[in-house]
């Protein structure tokens, strides 16, 4: 198995003494190259935290994340800094785009950041907007778009530096049905089509249903629902080659119905 | 980012939020347009005396005088004083006494080594001067020193080594003596009277070699060259004791002219310990100077103190920038983009707010200066001519924009400083 992604025993605690809150604790877990994990937990099960130490936003109190085989703890800052920019890609629930730039320049952050100069920062940002069709919008303010197209728009930005992970912290969670529809079968096809390794942060059961593999956070640890999953048929075409590896977990959501469209 | 991009960036940051940019620029401007204009002032007066200096050109003469002399005795202020036979004492317009110098002195200043010539100043006190139209005018008259460089309207300087009488008709007189222009008056002859000591008058004739231009240094008498000079102040001692003849208040000493500043202060302590004050015409302008210099240094303060308030301006909108793109600080953290750089980032910014402001306020304090030089030396200044009241060189203009960018880095650096240290989750997190 190629991991991309491993923690051992991952803590996180805010405040001292009394106030002590214990956030993450002893997570371990193992992502391969290639594969869709979901981390579900309910708000406040610190799903969200575990999703910022994966992403090397935040520093765990103890334990180890490496990333590609690398530990993370032991890079430099710069190192971090440029570990984040050429490996991950986020999108977010709330778009976190620049409502005053046009949508080009929204796309290019990453690279900009990056320091990619401004002929091939077009090029390349005008190519990840073709994949997310939308090409013709690239002049456009970011205001003037629509939700499902915003969220397009993260994702291509999140797809201009050719990531190897890309976050998703509630990607549809501000889209109608219809729409949030569609954002998510962009964002598995980029999983599947590209191999891009593909983290969802959700408490959106179905949703995390058509990952590969679902990740059960509850009071900061990883549980193991009583009854095992029934993986729906969401993939009825999904690759045998690139076959996930045995979950670590079995995640059993439960047996009622799950709303579809959540808004926060 | 490059450096390029961090540029571009913080530039169309700037202009996000319009209203408070131009305000913040406005309050950069008062401070830029204040000091530019004070510093204008500054450079133009301190240009005029230097170049007034350049008009006396006689680097090379200082002023002789007895050490203490002006410092009291009778009927002046200080201590009242033992007599001395020995030294002559003089009484001034102004009832304080002066120690006169004889030449006896002449010999012992012309020993001191360093010293080229030694003349005494005449004093020359014309009573008139008539010229083409016939009517008599009162003229004052002062010796003309070689190597001076008079500013002048027509003619040329005139020649101490000339045999023929020359004198400079300050330009005031050229209308009412009758003459048609500055360049008539150039190789007229015109009458000078002068009253000798026994009350008798006389005239000397004199040609005028040119029209002399008003200036600080040209306290509005004629100049006349060593022969018209001697042949006044042989006409007014007619009569006069020799005594009263040999006794100068001022004596002229020509010294080095290529001496360094050290070396004229040498000179002028082996003048002291013999007894003698010497006084250079820098050493004269330099005190003025120094007046005007600490009258523009006040000034100066008020347009820092400007654009010290302005950089609290600065402080303020960086801090609203920086709460207002919380959340655009944590993404571009997220996205790999380092403290340093997001430090760089808003203290570009804050560098721009100074430029824009800065430039603005010295471009239109520059403007102001030209209506101001305009006006002003159409009107009340307009006897000095060649005063620029306000000169703008091209270095303290650089300058001034550089201090109000280096003034608004500082201020700066503390908004951009929390900007750095966000968290990224934090930044994210945040409603």
């Amino acid at each position: 198995m190629n991991a991309i992604l491993e923690t051992q025993a991952l803590t996180k605690t805010y405040g001292k003494g009394g106030n002590l809150f214990t956030a993450l604790q002893n997570v371990t877990l193992t992502v391969a190259k290639g594969e869709s994990v979901a981390i579900l937990g309910k708000s406040g099960s610190g799903k969200s935290t575990l999703m910022h130490l994966l992403a090397l936003l935040d520093k765990p109190t103890s334990g180890i994340i490496s990333v590609a085989g690398q530990d993370a703890g032991k890079l430099s800052g710069r190192n971090l800094n440029l570990l984040r920019n050429k490996t991950f890609g986020f999108v977010f629930q709330q778009f976190f785009l620049n409502a005053n730039t046009s949508v080009l320049e929204n796309v290019i952050l990453p690279l900009k950041i990056a320091g990619v100069h401004s002929g091939e920062r077009k090029r390349r940002g005008l190519e990840a907007l073709r994949q997310v069709e939308l090409e013709d919008k690239a002049r456009n303010k970011a205001s003037d778009l629509s939700g499902g197209q915003k969220q397009r728009v993260v994702i291509a930005r999140a797809l201009i530096n050719q990531p190897q992970i890309i976050f998703a912290d509630e990607p549809t969670g501000n889209l109608d049905s219809t729409t949030g529809q569609r954002i998510e079968d962009l964002i598995f096809s980029l999983n599947k089509d590209q191999g891009i390794t593909l983290i969802l942060v959700t408490h959106d059961e179905e949703l995390a249903r058509r990952c590969h593999r679902q990740i059960y956070i509850k009071d900061g640890a990883i549980y193991v629902p009583a009854r095992p999953a029934t993986r729906p048929p969401v993939h009825p075409d999904a690759p045998t080659d690139t076959q996930p590896p045995a979950p670590r977990v079995k995640p059993q959501p439960p047996a009622t119905p799950t709303k579809r469209l959540v808004h926060l | 980012m490059r450096l390029i991009d961090i540029l571009t960036t913080a530039s169309s940051n700037m202009f996000r939020s319009k209203l408070r940019t131009v305000l913040t620029i406005l309050a950069i401007f008062i401070g830029a347009f204040t000091l530019t204009l004070t510093s204008g002032l500054g450079t133009g007066i301190s240009s005029y005396i230097d170049k007034q200096v350049e008009n006396l050109g006689a680097k090379d003469v200082m002023i002789i005088q007895a050490a203490g002399s002006n410092d009291g005795g009778p009927g002046g202020g200080g201590d009242p004083k033992a007599y001395d036979p020995a030294k002559k004492v003089s009484a001034t317009a102004f009832g304080t006494t002066t120690t006169v110098l004889t030449n006896a002195d002449v010999a012992k200043i012309k020993k001191v080594s360093g010293i080229k010539s030694v003349e005494p100043n005449l004093i020359i006190t014309p009573d008139y001067i008539v010229g083409a139209n016939g009517k008599k005018y009162q003229m004052s008259a002062g010796p003309y020193i070689t190597g001076t460089n008079i500013d002048l309207a027509s003619g040329s300087q005139l020649s101490n080594s000339a045999s023929e009488h020359q004198a400079l008709l300050p330009v005031e007189y050229v209308s009412v003596l009758g003459y048609s222009s500055n360049q008539a008056v150039v190789g007229q002859e015109v009458r000078i009277g002068v009253t000798d000591g026994t009350g008798k008058q006389h005239e000397i004739k004199t040609t005028l070699k040119g029209v002399q231009q008003k200036g600080l240094t040209n306290s509005g008498g004629m100049n006349t060259n060593s022969t018209l000079t001697s042949a006044i102040f042989k006409a007014q001692t007619i009569g006069l004791p020799p005594s009263a003849i040999n006794s100068y208040q001022m004596l002229i000493a020509k010294f080095d002219g290529n001496s360094t500043e050290q070396q004229v202060t040498a000179l002028k302590e082996a003048l002291k310990k013999d007894g003698y004050e010497a006084t250079t015409f820098v050493d004269q302008i330099g005190s003025f100077k120094q007046v005007i210099n600490g009258i523009i240094l006040a000034l100066d303060a008020f347009a820092i103190i400007a654009l010290l308030a302005a950089s609290f301006g600065i402080i303020n909108t960086l801090l609203m920038s920086v709460q207002e793109r919380t959340k655009e600080i944590g993404l571009m953290k997220a996205m790999g983009m380092g403290g340093g750089r997001i430090f760089l980032l808003f203290s570009t910014e804050a560098v721009m707010l100074g430029f824009w402001g800065s430039l603005l306020g010295a471009g239109t304090a520059i403007l102001a200066g030209q209506v101001i030089n305009d006006v002003v030396s159409k009107n009340f200044l307009k006897d000095l001519v060649g005063l620029q009241l306000l000169s703008f060189p091209l270095t303290s203009i650089a300058a001034i924009i550089g201090l109000v960018m280096a003034i608004a880095f500082l201020a700066g650096t503390l908004p951009a400083y929390r900007a750095a240290r966000q968290s990224p989750i934090d930044s994210l997190r945040y409603e």
